[in-house]
């Protein structure tokens, strides 16, 4: 494990406000999806979690089909499809893009998309002013931060710390109340938003046979950030695509409820081309930037491909013990929890962090939460195996690779099994009356036997085996 | 007759505790069923499997595999276990089809314990009495891979004098998770504790479970928090009467 990786979740774990919050904050996510996933209200749940993941499973493995449709589709709108292999050439476009209409003000919408590549520091290292509308995403930049979860990015600051940033980096009056400090966010935003010249989103699904981005939200600042501007540019993942109009509504019934536990978010919006003739809102150009970044490299690999039928709804964070332990900015990369754990090391390679797939309980509540069906344990199973062939390639790990030889060996010759056992049996100290074992006052303490201790008892020996039970019996 | 039966008792069962083992047997006999041990058994080959090593884990398996060959029944007292025989022996032996089509084989006879009791011993009252009040863990693999939820229930609510008080974590995890338990050993403390939480919340003096590593996760937190609740393994409470 990276130091870094070691040090921020120990840091966490120390943090008690931090603890409490998230357990807090995702403990009420799991409820609300609990309660809105309910056959009274959604008698047909997993029956929708199985369609999700055949049209995903279809796009995906006819990705090239569908891309070349939603292009032809959108430029028949009269939009623009722009293909970027990675963030630079995101950022080149806007770049450009903003210099040829003398654009200085941009205002987005939460896309973690643009996140993953960094786009408002490339931005801004062109001294172009690129503000975060949504609240939470206002707040996390406001702080210099990353967001601590995919839907809720300030999940992990609590009132008083948002009241403190908004004084500290505002110049108002501390207000403690979450509804008027929505209030002051909301005073700055508007004159944002009537000034922006660019309006950059993200994209929830994008839909090849309408040529259309569809957006989901609650704070209707996505709906401003894409028609209040002159121009509007949508930046999504290739995967973020379905192939019909129609299959929407399975995929909008699954977002809301195992995202927020909301039937359907407060906001959708389908937004297919920039203004026509005779409308009286939307942008007068539409761009729709489709980003590799890493995509098509996942999309080659069979075995793990379904990583892409991902439609960011975070729920496996909410679910995950070890999320809500070690929290979002524990994870190397801006994808946290489960899902981060299977996309980081596809999209930045497993040495990135080594650690990673090996930092979960693999109890599978992830999968079991899953709108779309990842079989999130499978994926990380087989990342574990691709940290262990680099390893030896760079001959690293040595010891443990050793070890698991030898316990292989072991495990194949059942009387030096049993004869391993004995030894260990008679190196454990003794307990009175079968009592559990607190710490080990032997010369050798083993790691593993050390981490145990450092957080549980020991079990003791027993006097027998079940085997040696066996036969005397 | 009834069918044979083949324990595969697993290494931490034989290991560490071995009591679990003589109950399930002593279960098994009393519905008249004979049990048969096979003495070359050793592990399934999990822990290197979900640590990554492969290579390691087909080399156990493939042992396994020749050990059970020819059972009618493979009786296991883990979830967990079953779960990497059933589901994973399929997965690591893509390349390998003798030892791939020996693992399908074998897969529909390998049975949880409290699944065998139901499924193939149709049984839910095995004549069982244990005044005390319980709470049940729900381990990950028994309840996701295996879908084991109501089962061990049914058979507690058949146990005499005895009470099964719900505890709201009953399936987050323990924090176990293998070798996790120690790479991640904070985490896994924290997970652990967590769950203890709710279990001392239900007032439950035993918490009982079909895979004896969550078992030992949890003894050794409750142990470490001074708390005297003891664990058990649901064939230890079945062998009581």
């Amino acid at each position: 494990m990276s130091a870094v990786f070691d040090d921020k979740i120990q840091t966490t774990l120390a943090d008690g406000k931090l603890q409490l919050a998230i357990y807090t904050a995702t403990g009420r996510l799991i409820e609300k999806r609990r309660k809105a996933i309910m056959p009274e209200g959604c008698p047909d749940y997993q029956e929708l979690r199985t369609h999700a993941n055949a049209v995903k499973r279809h796009t995906i493995d006819h990705l090239d089909y569908y891309l070349e449709e939603f292009a032809r589709n959108v430029e028949a709108h009269g939009g623009k499809v722009v293909f970027c292999k990675d963030g630079q050439d995101v950022a080149d476009f806007v770049l450009r893009l903003a210099k040829e209409r003398g654009a200085t003000l941009i205002v987005k919408s939460k896309s973690m998309t643009t996140e993953e590549v960094d786009l408002n520091e490339r931005l801004e290292h062109h001294h172009l002013e690129s503000v975060e509308t949504d609240l939470g995403e206002y707040i996390i930049q406001l702080a210099h931060e990353r967001p601590y979860h995919i839907v809720a990015p300030a999940l992990h600051k609590t009132r008083e710390q948002v009241a403190d940033l908004l004084t500290d980096k505002l110049g108002v009056a501390r207000e403690t109340v979450i509804e008027k400090q929505t209030m002051i966010a909301r005073a700055v935003l508007r004159e944002k938003f009537l000034s922006a010249d660019i309006g950059v989103s993200g994209a929830n699904f994008l839909v090849a046979d309408s040529g259309a981005v569809v957006l989901v939200e609650n704070e209707g600042n996505a709906r401003l950030t894409t028609s209040a501007p002159k121009i509007h540019i949508a930046v999504a993942g290739i995967e973020k695509m379905i192939p019909r109009a129609q299959d929407l509504g399975v995929f909008l019934k699954l977002l809301g409820r195992s995202a927020t536990g909301q039937p359907l978010t407060v906001y959708t919006s389908f937004l297919s081309g920039p203004r026509r003739g005779d409308e009286i809102d939307g942008p007068d150009e539409f761009y729709v930037v489709l980003l590799d970044n890493g995509r098509t490299k996942v999309l080659a690999d069979r075995e793990k491909r379904e990583s892409l039928y991902c439609i960011r709804c975070g729920a496996c964070l909410n679910h995950c013990p070890v999320y809500r332990k070690i929290g979002g900015h524990s994870f190397p990369w801006i994808y946290s929890g489960p899902i981060g754990a299977i996309l980081t090391p596809q999209f930045l390679g497993v040495n990135h962090e080594p650690a990673l797939p090996f930092a979960s309980s693999l109890c599978g509540a992830c999968a079991e939460v899953c709108p779309v069906k990842i079989d999130i344990p499978k994926i990380l199973l087989e990342l574990r195996s691709e940290v262990k062939e680099a390893e030896q390639r760079q001959g690293a790990n040595r010891l443990e690779r050793i070890a698991f030889r030898i316990w292989a060996w072991v495990m194949r010759h059942p009387r030096v099994y049993e004869l391993a056992g004995m030894a260990a049996a008679s190196l454990a100290p003794a307990t009175d009356g079968g009592a559990w074992v607190r710490s080990l006052r032997t010369a050798i303490q083993p790691t593993p036997l050390r981490a145990w201790l450092s957080q549980r008892d020991l079990p003791p020996s027993p006097p027998k085996s079940f085997r040696q039970m066996w036969r005397e019996r | 007759m009834a069918a044979r039966v083949s324990l595969f008792v697993t290494c931490i069962v034989d290991q560490l505790f071995p009591k679990a083992g003589m109950a399930v047997v002593e279960v098994l006999e009393r519905l008249g069923f004979p049990v048969d041990f096979p003495e070359q058994q050793t592990c399934c080959g999990q822990p290197a499997f979900n640590s990554g090593y492969r290579e390691e884990a087909r080399q156990v398996a493939r042992h396994f595999l020749d050990v059970f060959r020819g059972a009618e029944y493979i009786v296991v007292p883990s979830g967990s276990c079953t779960s990497m025989i059933a589901h994973h022996f399929a997965d690591i032996f893509q390349a390998e089809p003798q030892y791939l089509e020996q693992a399908r084989q074998l897969a529909p006879k390998v049975f949880e314990f409290s699944q065998f009791l139901l499924e193939v011993a149709g049984v839910e009252d095995v004549g069982a009495r244990l005044d005390e009040v319980v709470t049940y863990h729900d381990s990950c693999h028994a309840l996701r891979e295996l879908k084991v939820k109501d089962g061990p229930r049914r058979l507690l609510s058949h146990v005499r004098g005895l009470e099964l008080r719900e505890m709201d974590a009953a399936e987050e995890c323990c924090g176990f998770g293998g070798t996790f338990s120690v790479k991640f050993a904070e985490v896994s403390g924290g997970m652990a504790r967590n769950k203890i939480d709710s279990i001392v919340r239900t007032g439950a003096s035993a918490v009982v479970s079909v895979d004896s590593s969550c078992l030992m996760q949890l003894q050794g937190a409750l142990s470490r928090a001074g708390l005297p609740i003891r664990t058990l393994h649901l064939a230890e409470v079945l062998a009581s009467r």
